[in-house]
């Protein structure tokens, strides 16, 4: 038997590497990647609070994050190519415009 | 035995991530995504949750990282591998990430020894599941499919823009 405070530890690691990514790539697409860890690590707390607590409803909250995080990703990666086409490049840093 | 492959799996998802952060092309960082997705989608398994975990490799380690290893394609160039990070942007989220982590795990602390086991003991659970979803939470389901089109669309028309060239 695994103790379910394994999980939660392992959600909160996740989270934090996925913060770390989202601060150490330069890039638009590993960015968004990032977020998708995160996105994942609040999942897997979700399942461990559903099974800590023996309901299913946070099973069902699992899959409306993972409806909505598809959603993100296919408007997101559209928003990215909009971007590529425009500025050839899909470094954040060469996203300048509103720089002061 | 299941504190083992729970080791396993939880380090091929960490470990995935981190192999994200360290390789230097978007290629390569996807497919270790790919595999920590995978990974996790086990660690749900072992949480007595198969449906989740099916629909995590599927979904996750499937459609959409398909979808991001196809816009890949579309923008990677070999002389675009990214610019030289600065070293104080990596210290400063290095620093974050821990701050962040101390602070989450001070924030659970309490709970953290009363949760119990989980072992992968699982049931036929998803019988549960699917008339949970489709009667307790049938109005947010068909909200989401509403989403779910209207993304697709918005994706479609905004993909299929001409850029100013």
């Amino acid at each position: 038997m695994i103790p379910t405070a394994f999980f939660l530890v392992l959600s909160i690691v996740l989270f934090v590497l996925g913060v770390a990514a989202f601060f150490i790539k330069r890039d638009l697409i590993t960015m968004f990647m990032a977020v998708e860890v995160m996105l994942n690590s609040a999942n897997l707390a979700f399942l461990t609070f559903a099974k800590s607590s023996a309901s299913l409803d946070g099973q069902v909250i699992v899959f409306f994050v993972v409806t909505v995080a598809a959603a993100e990703a296919a408007v997101g990666l559209a928003i990215i190519l909009l971007v590529f086409k425009r500025k050839n490049s899909i470094q954040c840093d060469d996203l300048n415009v509103m720089k002061g | 035995m299941a504190l083992l492959l729970f080791f396993i799996l939880a380090s091929l998802s960490a470990g995935g991530v981190v192999g994200m952060i360290v390789s230097r092309d978007r290629a390569h960082s996807v497919l270790f995504l790919v595999l920590a997705f995978a990974a996790l989608g086990g660690v749900f398994g072992l949480l007595d949750a198969p449906f989740v975990a099916a629909v995590q490799v599927l979904v996750y380690a499937g459609a959409i990282m398909v979808l991001f290893v196809f816009v890949i394609m579309m923008v990677n160039r070999r002389n675009d591998r990214g610019p030289e990070k600065k070293k104080s942007v990596g210290v400063f989220a290095a620093v974050l990430a821990m701050g962040l982590f101390v602070e989450l795990l001070l924030a659970v602390r309490g709970i953290l020894p009363g949760m119990g086991n989980a072992g992968p003991v699982g049931g036929a659970e998803t019988a549960g599941l699917g008339s949970l979803l489709f009667e307790k939470y049938l109005y947010p389901l068909e909200i989401t499919s509403i989403l779910i089109i209207a993304a697709l669309t918005g994706a479609i028309s905004l993909a299929g823009k001409r850029g100013p060239k």
